[in-house]
């Protein structure tokens, strides 16, 4: 999957485009301009670039974007889809209230 | 708009008529079937304005994956329209941001 | 059969647990009861079946594969034999997570628990893909599994003028659908050159006068607070739009059908190795066991493919979970699994297949006639063209006989069980194109019109009267056109052609609501129409 990624390659300056301004991540607002910034910032996996802007950690949970947001950092990165890490999975895989969290049953 | 007469589905599966209201305003529709589906065959569109932007939005993938679809329902904000079964009396309000009512952004829109 | 959990918390044991209730993980609960085993079966919807309940059409494939039969009345045989076999259906029920292997934590109403098992089959199936362009938050911007959910389900239309995004079998069948329910469709658009789904799906939209344009995409969508005009505009060969080819439609919603993602996440908290198919997707052996001894994967959720396939997957998984638990001999086992692979393998030929998808180098059929670029780029075959398939032929008929527009190698044969008289031949090979046998004798009985799954079969009649021809058409709307009616004719492009006379519409519980309509148009037209057309419709 993900292999070595040289992060001293250098991938240019950002350079604005028309449709910076179009929103990718629904649920947190997050536009595919901030997610190139990141990108040109040396954030170059899905990990780091939601852990500073929050795309794909709405109430969704990057249901819908997270496979956008990796396209827009591969072209940005001129690498293929699948040489980029995986964002991470972790549980609970759909939204439940915290408060849920603590009131564990047995299941008979 | 509900579907008078379809050529392949005899019947769909609803309970009975209820009334709830919509910001305020009094609707009918189905015990049962998602808040979701009664807001739509009543002409309601927008079911929420965005935190950051104030933008609308409706419903998008309504089999609960996208939660675009969220609103203020009994008091209770962020809940997911087309997952949650309509019922006698519900009061369901537009919400506004993450949190709910129109206060919560600081903005009237 | 209870477990002690750590914390002292009693947790419910399965045989076999299945993480969702669609056709793959109905079909796996079903096969391993049959071979004794306890199961439990784990859904987050209120209701089971998964997107079953939502397929309104007939399925493909061939008699084993349940072909002809709709989506929604294979979801009911599955629960009534679920229901039969003491499956436990858990509705309602989140699996949040897989904490260990062989154990889930569901979340129900305000409560969760955990239940363990000794095999997981894994059954999420796919969600869809998602395209951005500006305005694609507006309301009224929807997925293609929004608007089945809303019409089929709930039998509210999701808008009265709709745009459909994507030409794979997914958008067609649902812009079929959104026909029938009563809405518009404006336009099918996809940005690739070619329709990617089966040339029949388009061809029974396109004859309804909803034209398709290739090579395009959505520019713009715009709206006060929702959806109400989009900007479309033609695409080159590297996916850039060609300016001044910008076209606005007026519509109301846009529904999104661009392809569908494997629904893997708890595949992956299970700790299975995966592998990148156009989505991330457990990595499985022949019975669809992961890398993880004991978890399962069948359906959409290890590799997209068709519902008729998908319940395959799940029956050849419950197997691999019965013999590694000992409830079945490697001698049964092997019976068994045999007939499904060849039963899977019968599924996963033809120009649609996993091999074939996608590929535009195409252009001929396994038979070697040439494939009809006119339906692969407009969605209908061309009149000039259609005579070469050994469906239609070049013979001057006398009498009453079928026509099969059938002209792509899809797995499907109902055609050839349907005719008694021997007039419809498809073969051993279930992706071959149906022939019409000239010397049969067709009695008019329609049972193959009804019978095909992609409506491409009619019945034509040009020596009945001096002058006229009758042509039977599948028909699946409302109101039904009456006897005597006068309307229009369309050929397969949409397009008006001349003046038509409804003679019978024929229904029948053996139609499975597909009205036979027979129209009467002059002889000329025999050849070309295909479709009726109300008076009172304004297009």
């Amino acid at each position: 999957m993900a292999e070595y990624m040289d992060r001293s390659k250098d991938i240019g300056p950002y350079v604005p485009q028309a449709d910076d301004d179009r929103i990718v991540c629904r649920c947190e607002e997050i536009t595919k301009g901030e997610i190139r910034q990141a990108v040109h910032m040396g954030l170059w996996t899905m990990t780091e670039v939601k852990r500073m802007l929050r795309c794909g950690m709405g109430l969704c949970q990057g249901q819908t974007c997270t496979k956008n947001i990796k396209r827009i950092i591969a072209t940005e990165l001129g690498v293929a889809l699948g040489q980029l890490e995986e964002p991470s999975v972790r549980p609970p895989v759909r939204p439940v209230e915290v408060g849920v969290f603590g009131n564990e049953v047995e299941s008979l | 708009m509900r579907i008078a007469e379809h050529p392949i589905i005899e019947s769909y599966q609803k309970g009975r008529k209820v009334t709830f209201t919509f910001d305020g305003k009094e609707m009918e529709g189905f015990e049962g079937e998602p808040i979701a589906v009664a807001l739509r065959a009543a002409g309601v569109m927008i079911h929420r304005y965005t935190q950051k932007r104030h933008e609308p939005r409706g419903i998008f993938c309504a089999i609960g994956r996208c939660t675009d679809c969220v609103m203020v329902v009994d008091g209770r904000p962020n809940i997911r329209t087309c997952m949650t079964p309509l019922k006698e009396g519900m009061q369901v309000e537009t919400q506004y941001g993450v949190q709910g009512g129109r206060g919560e952004t600081g903005e009237t829109i | 059969m209870v477990c002690k959990a750590e914390g002292a918390r009693l947790v419910k044991r399965y045989d076999l647990i299945v993480i969702g209730a669609g056709p793959a993980g109905l079909s796996a609960a079903i096969e391993a009861a049959k071979c004794g085993m306890k199961v439990g079966v784990f859904d987050e919807n209120a209701r089971p079946g998964g997107q079953l309940f939502k397929q309104i059409h007939k399925f493909f494939g061939s008699k084993e594969h349940k072909a002809k039969i709709r989506g929604f009345q294979i979801g009911n045989e599955l629960l009534e034999e679920a229901k039969e076999l003491l499956v436990d259906v858990h509705l309602n029920t989140v699996v949040m997570g897989i904490y260990e292997p062989l154990r889930i934590t569901v979340n129900e109403g305000d409560r969760i628990s955990s239940y363990a098992a000794d095999n997981i089959v894994i059954a999420t199936g796919a969600s869809e893909n998602m395209v951005p362009y500006d305005g694609w938050t507006l309301p009224g911007v929807i997925g293609a599994g929004a608007a089945q959910t809303l019409m089929n389900l709930h039998g509210v239309l999701p808008g009265k003028r709709v745009l459909m995004v994507g030409s794979g079998n997914v958008g067609l069948v649902v812009s079929f659908q959104l026909l029938q329910a009563g809405c518009q469709v404006v336009a099918v658009i996809d940005a690739a050159p070619r329709i990617g789904g089966y040339g029949v799906h388009a061809a029974k939209v396109a004859r309804t006068g909803v034209p398709f344009y290739l090579s395009h995409t959505i520019v713009r969508a715009e709206g006060d607070g929702k959806v109400e005009k989009v900007i479309i505009a033609q695409v080159d060969e590297r996916w850039n739009v060609v300016p001044g080819t910008e076209k606005e439609l007026e519509v109301d919603t846009i529904c999104m059908a661009v392809g569908l993602s494997p629904m893997s996440q708890l595949a992956r908290l299970a700790g299975c190795w995966m592998e990148d198919k156009g989505g991330l997707v457990p990595c499985c052996d022949e019975f669809g066991q992961t890398s993880v001894e004991g978890v399962f994967a069948a359906g959409d959720v290890a590799g997209i493919e068709e519902a008729s396939s998908a319940m395959i997957g799940g029956r050849i998984a419950a197997l691999g979970a019965a013999r590694r638990s000992g409830f079945l001999t490697d001698a049964e086992v092997k019976e068994k699994y045999d007939h499904y692979a060849q039963s899977l393998d019968k599924l996963r030929r033809g120009m649609f297949s996993h091999e074939n998808k996608g590929r535009t180098d195409l252009v001929q059929t396994d038979e070697g006639y040439p494939l009809s670029m006119s339906l692969l780029k407009k969605g209908y075959l061309d009149a000039e063209e259609v005579s070469q398939y050994p469906g239609v032929g070049t013979e001057k008929r006398i009498g009453i006989h079928p026509v099969i527009e059938c002209t792509q190698n899809i797995p499907c044969n109902p055609c050839q069980d349907a005719c008694h008289f021997g007039c419809i031949q498809v073969g051993d090979e279930i992706t071959a194109l149906p022939q019409v046998v000239l010397d049969s004798r067709c009695t008019n009985c329609g049972l193959c019109v009804a019978s095909c799954s992609g409506q491409a079969i009619f019945l034509v009649d040009e020596t009945s009267e001096p002058g006229f021809a009758t042509i039977t058409i599948p028909y699946e709307f409302l109101p039904l056109p009456q006897s005597g009616e006068k309307g229009m004719a369309l050929d397969r492009s949409g397009k008006p052609i001349c003046d038509a006379e409804v003679v019978r519409v024929k229904t029948s519980p053996a139609f499975d609501h597909t009205a036979l309509l027979t129209m009467r148009v002059p002889q000329e037209m025999s050849g070309q129409a295909r479709f009726f057309r109300r008076r009172d419709v304004v297009q």
